[in-house]
């Protein structure tokens, strides 16, 4: 398994990947405001707030580290836990907000549950919570890259859990055949909702499926924001000289439930958890950054000062703003309203009123 | 002008419109250097490259969800489900991947692209290369559904769906693939989605149809003349979005409606048109809807012929409409 941070933060320093000290510190922040944020969100939704929410705790170097090495021009497959990924392409917080909340400030107009997020701008694909699918659609963006020539690398990421889905399985098929630059990305973080990683699968891990599909398989320590860093980073350099996808694996552990909906204390042992509550990837780079001069306790300090009153000041913005418009309903199904639909639309639109008094009559 | 074959046709529209945009490609199963099992893609290897007409791995999933990729990166990818039997493992990349991008990413993220797909009995193939799965699909918001019923058709409304920018499942009926040929344009020209087509005027029944029941409707119609009974065919040529105007205009004209299809009866596509018609021009029936339609079993071997609806069991549901 690579590793280049120690659980200390120790690091022999040939091993370091090519990143400035801004860089570094960079990562951090990114890692530092997504567990603020989840905690945050996850708040919110206990007070009834938001619907939903799922977080990325104690996949934070994962998603982190193998967002930053990808390119902007890179096209993002998603899955549930890497809306930190969109933050980090500049993704304004208050549609994060305004998705989160299903507002108009949502730009997909509260169309999904939370955490689905999509923006084209960022090349970030929209996702849906069907588990295995983006990994053949990131397979075939990757392949119309390659028939472009236009130099990019797609980065398609899963759970644990998608590993035994049939798209998986047709994705690394296809994309090792047709040499696609692909990286596949498996945020192994053991468990898919209550289900272990052992029952998940007979194989010792998810990197030594991939030689058998003809790919490399690399697995990486996943709570080690350099080591992910550098696996990605290499596997998308790979991509781009056209010598095909990359499997990875990032070995981590998902600290909290699988959603805000999931109780996770009805499955698994708290001693395991609290061993990985230990191995906390945040406090390990930290403790890297700290010995290197980097970071020092009043940052961290400022740094969730910031993302709290930032979070807080675009909560407030998005419930201020109003519930789509109804007739965004109708709109998007087709570039345009067919005619049946249209007469829905206007039935429907007819009668706006009434229908709004329903409003909140379905709780989530 | 040529006298073409559905097959040649669709060969046809395929290669002018990867003449004439680059961002075409053509993926699935043998469709490169085999040209594909009923040779729809035939001669579209070599003239257009591997890059542009791929033989994929066998995964039906893994064909449409390479397409949705692509095609959400600016290609325009016609991939080909070898029968539409085998559709299937890509049912889920089609209902609840294909259908929504456009609406789940509001317009951030299209797919265009067309899924070509054989479809339908009358050629021996027993359940898997027989059945007639649209209803499963024109159940589904933001897919576009096209089943030509002649060779001019094929061509001209194939172009039109790869030009579309909407997700279009083409569903091509291999009983008459082959036979009848008929005369079609080299030109450009396209066939409008959405519109359907009065293949046959009459005054006293309509009988919609689609694909290879078309010429079952035209054939029963002659036989019903015999009687003295003119009837109207409405080939609906699009499933989804259907063209109501169309079908409303008829049945208001003709004031009987035969609902013919060879998919099963109960839940089929025609019992949506029934719908439609009850509740917009029920007072206009002077008999009861008739439905024809396949039996509903799984789709037989040996008896076949006596599962597809036929021109004698039309005309006997006209009788009944005309008897009432």
């Amino acid at each position: 398994m690579l590793q280049i941070l120690s659980p200390s933060g120790d690091v022999d320093s040939a091993g370091l990947p090519d990143l400035s000290s801004e860089r570094m510190v960079e990562l951090y922040r990114s890692m530092l405001t997504v567990r603020t944020m989840d905690t945050r969100m996850l708040a919110l939704q206990r007070q009834g707030r938001i619907g939903f929410y799922g977080t990325c705790k104690g996949q934070e170097a994962a998603t982190v580290g193998s967002g930053a090495a990808m390119t902007a021009d890179d096209w993002v497959f998603p899955a549930l836990r890497e809306g930190a990924v969109l933050l980090m392409r500049g993704y304004p917080l208050e549609k994060v907000m305004g998705q989160l909340v299903g507002c108009s400030l949502d730009p997909t107009h509260g169309r999904q549950m939370p955490c689905h997020f999509s923006s084209r701008e960022h090349n970030f694909v929209t996702l849906s919570s069907v588990i295995g699918t983006q990994i053949s659609q990131a397979m075939g963006a990757a392949w119309a890259s390659k028939i472009k020539g236009d130099g990019n690398a797609v980065i398609g990421y899963m759970g644990d859990g998608a590993t035994s889905s049939t798209d998986f399985h047709c994705a690394l098929t296809f994309a090792a055949v047709h040499k696609v630059p692909c990286v596949f990305f498996c945020q192994n973080n053991q468990w898919a909702i209550s289900v272990p990683f052992e029952k998940q699968t007979a194989s010792d891990g998810i990197a030594g499926k991939a030689p058998a599909y003809g790919l490399p398989g690399v697995q990486v320590d996943g709570n080690d924001v350099l080591a992910v860093y550098a696996a990605t980073k290499e596997a998308a350099e790979r991509a781009r000289n056209g010598d095909g996808p990359t499997l990875i694996e990032a070995v981590t552990f998902r600290l909290e439930g699988h959603s805000s909906s999931d109780d996770p204390t009805r499955y698994r042992d708290e001693a395991v958890v609290a061993e990985w509550r230990a191995r906390d990837p945040i406090a390990r780079f930290r403790n890297f950054l700290e010995l290197e001069g980097l970071v020092t306790e009043a940052l961290d300090c400022d740094i969730q000062d910031e993302v709290k009153a930032s979070v807080d000041a675009a909560i407030v913005v998005a419930e201020k703003a109003p519930p789509p418009e109804i007739d965004t309903l109708f709109t998007d199904v087709y570039a345009q309203v067919p005619h049946l639909l249209k007469e829905q639309r206007d039935d429907l639109l007819a009668h706006e009123h009434s229908d709004r008094e329903n409003e909140g009559a379905f709780p989530l | 002008m040529p006298e073409l074959t559905m097959v040649q046709a669709v060969n046809h529209a395929l290669r002018d419109e990867m003449r004439a945009d680059d961002e075409v490609v053509v993926l699935g199963e043998d469709v490169g250097l085999n040209g594909g099992v009923f040779r729809c893609t035939a001669d579209l290897f070599e003239e257009f490259g591997e890059d542009r007409v791929i033989d994929t791995p066998l995964s039906e999933s893994g064909i449409i969800g390479a397409a949705i990729g692509m095609a959400m990166y600016g290609l325009r990818p016609v991939p080909e489900i070898q029968f539409s039997d085998f559709i299937w493992p890509a049912f889920d990349q089609i209902t609840s991947e294909l259908a929504k991008m456009r609406y789940r990413s509001a317009g951030q993220f299209t797919c265009p692209l067309v899924i070509r797909t054989p479809y339908g009995g009358g050629i021996r193939g027993g359940h898997y290369h027989s059945q007639s799965p649209e209803a499963y699909f024109t159940h589904t918001p933001g897919l576009v559904v096209v089943v030509p019923s002649d060779p001019y058709d094929a061509k001209g409304l194939l172009r039109s769906a790869i030009q579309s920018e909407d997700p279009v499942l083409f569903l091509e009926p291999k009983r008459i693939y082959r036979s009848p040929k008929m005369e079609v344009p080299d030109d450009d020209y396209t066939v409008e989605i959405g519109k359907a087509a009065v293949r046959r005027e009459g005054t006293d029944f309509t009988i919609t149809c689609y694909g290879a029941m078309v010429p079952v409707a035209l054939e029963a119609c002659k036989k019903a003349a015999e009687k003295g009974w003119e009837g109207e065919v409405l080939d609906l040529r699009t499933l989804l979005p259907l063209d109501t105007d169309a079908l409303i205009d008829s049945v208001t004209k003709t004031g009987r409606m035969l609902v013919l299809q060879e998919a099963p009866k109960f839940c089929g596509y025609g019992s949506e048109l029934c719908a439609i018609v009850a509740e917009k021009a029920i007072d206009v029936l002077e008999a009861p809807i008739k439905r024809v339609a396949g039996f509903d079993v799984p789709f037989p071997y040996t008896l076949e012929h006596v599962y597809m609806p036929h021109a004698d069991r039309v005309l006997r549901g006209i009788e009944e409409m005309m008897d009432y």
